[in-house]
C-alpha cells in the first residue's frame, strides 16, 4: 500500500494493531493474528514463573510480527517506568505501550501519572505510545511531551461499548501532530471502521477478536473494516442532507 | 545468604552473583529482564553483579496481554 502507517520513524505494515490478551490458547491466537494481517502486537510483562504462555514471543517471532510491550497493571508512573525498562531489556525494543491505570474497576488511565511517566520515558529514549483518555487536552499534552503516537480509548478496556464520544476522537485527530490510534472499547467491525472514518491512523484491539466466538473470522472482519474505514475517509463521504435527493432520473 | 526471587526465598552462597542465582532458578538468557531492588540490571552485568542479604529480585518475561 502506498499509504503506510509511520510511528516514531518506523513503518508499520498494517493499520490494525492487535493485542494478544484473552485468547484461549496460542493456536487460536496464531490463527487470529494471521487473519488480522497485523504487523505489531502487544504483550504484557509478568513474572517468569507466573505462567500464561512463555511461547508468545516465539510465536510473534515466527510470524514476523513486532512485539509492543505494554505496562498493563501499573498504577503509578514509577511502576510503569520500571516495567517499560524491564520490557526494553527483555524484548530488546524501545517501543512501549504506556498504560497507567487509575483503578481496576474502570481500567481508565490516570492522566496525571500517565503524563509523568510519558515524560520520563521519552527522556529515557523510548518510543512511547500512551493509552489515554478520549480527552483532546491530555492527548495534545502527551504529543507535546514527545510521545510517538496517542492512543485514546473508544470506551473502557474490554467493554466492547464502541466509540462513546466520536466528537472527542475527531477533535484529537484534528489537533494531532502524531498518529492517533483508537485503543480499547471496540466490540465489532463497524466500530473499527468508524474509528478510521473519524480520521484515526490505526486501531488497536484485542478482546473483540480474542473473545469472539470465532476469533479468526472476527480478525478477518477487523482487517477489512480498518481498510474500509480508511478508504471511505479518503474517498470523502457525501454531506448529510435533511431532505431526500432522488438518485434516479425524474423522467 | 538469602535472597527473594519472584517472591521465592532462595538460599545461595555468600559470594553468589546475580548470574548464579538466576542459574539456580533456570532463568533463560533471552526474553527475560531482571530487576534487583527496583533497578533493572542489564544482561551483560548479571555475572558481575553481587547481591546483598535480603535482595529482592524480580524476573519478568513477556506473556499474552493487552
Amino acid at each position: 500500500m502506498g499509504d503506510p502507517l509511520v510511528i516514531g520513524g518506523r513503518e508499520i505494515g498494517s493499520r490494525l494493531i492487535m493485542g494478544t490478551g484473552g485468547a484461549a490458547n496460542l493456536s487460536v491466537l496464531e490463527r487470529a493474528l494471521v487473519a488480522s494481517g497485523t504487523a505489531l502486537t502487544t504483550v504484557a510483562m509478568r513474572r517468569l514463573d507466573a505462567g500464561g504462555g512463555p511461547g508468545v514471543l516465539e510465536l510473534l517471532r515466527r510470524l514476523g510480527i513486532e512485539a509492543l510491550p505494554n505496562t498493563a497493571g501499573c498504577h503509578t508512573a514509577a511502576e510503569a517506568v520500571l516495567t517499560a525498562r524491564l520490557a526494553r531489556e527483555a524484548l530488546e525494543t524501545d517501543l512501549v505501550k504506556l498504560e497507567v491505570i487509575a483503578d481496576d474497576r474502570t481500567l481508565l488511565p490516570d492522566p496525571i501519572e500517565l503524563l509523568d511517566a510519558a515524560e520520563q520515558l521519552v527522556d529515557d529514549g523510548f518510543t512511547v505510545l500512551p493509552y489515554t483518555n478520549d480527552d483532546p487536552v491530555l492527548a495534545a499534552k502527551l504529543a507535546d511531551a514527545g510521545c510517538a503516537a496517542v492512543m485514546p480509548l473508544g470506551s473502557p478496556i474490554g467493554t466492547g461499548l464502541g466509540i462513546r464520544n466520536p466528537h472527542n476522537i475527531e477533535m484529537i485527530v484534528a489537533a494531532a501532530s502524531v498518529p492517533v490510534v483508537l485503543d480499547a472499547g471496540i466490540g465489532t467491525a463497524s466500530e473499527a471502521a468508524q474509528a478510521m472514518e473519524l480520521g484515526c491512523d490505526a486501531v488497536l484491539l484485542a478482546t473483540a477478536v480474542t473473545r469472539a466466538s470465532d476469533p479468526e473470522a472476527m480478525a478477518t472482519a477487523m482487517r477489512l473494516a480498518v481498510e474500509s474505514g480508511r478508504l471511505a475517509l479518503g474517498a470523502g463521504r457525501i454531506p448529510r442532507r435533511y431532505w431526500a435527493q432522488a438518485s434516479s432520473p425524474s423522467r | 545468604m538469602t535472597v527473594l526471587v519472584n517472591g521465592i526465598v532462595t538460599e545461595v552462597g555468600p559470594d553468589a552473583t546475580l548470574a548464579d542465582v538466576l542459574a539456580v532458578h533456570g532463568v533463560p538468557e533471552r526474553g527475560v529482564a531482571v530487576a534487583v531492588s527496583g533497578e533493572v540490571v542489564p544482561r551483560a552485568s548479571w555475572a558481575s553483579t553481587s547481591l546483598r542479604e535480603g535482595a529482592v529480585l524480580e524476573v519478568l518475561t513477556a506473556v499474552q496481554g493487552g
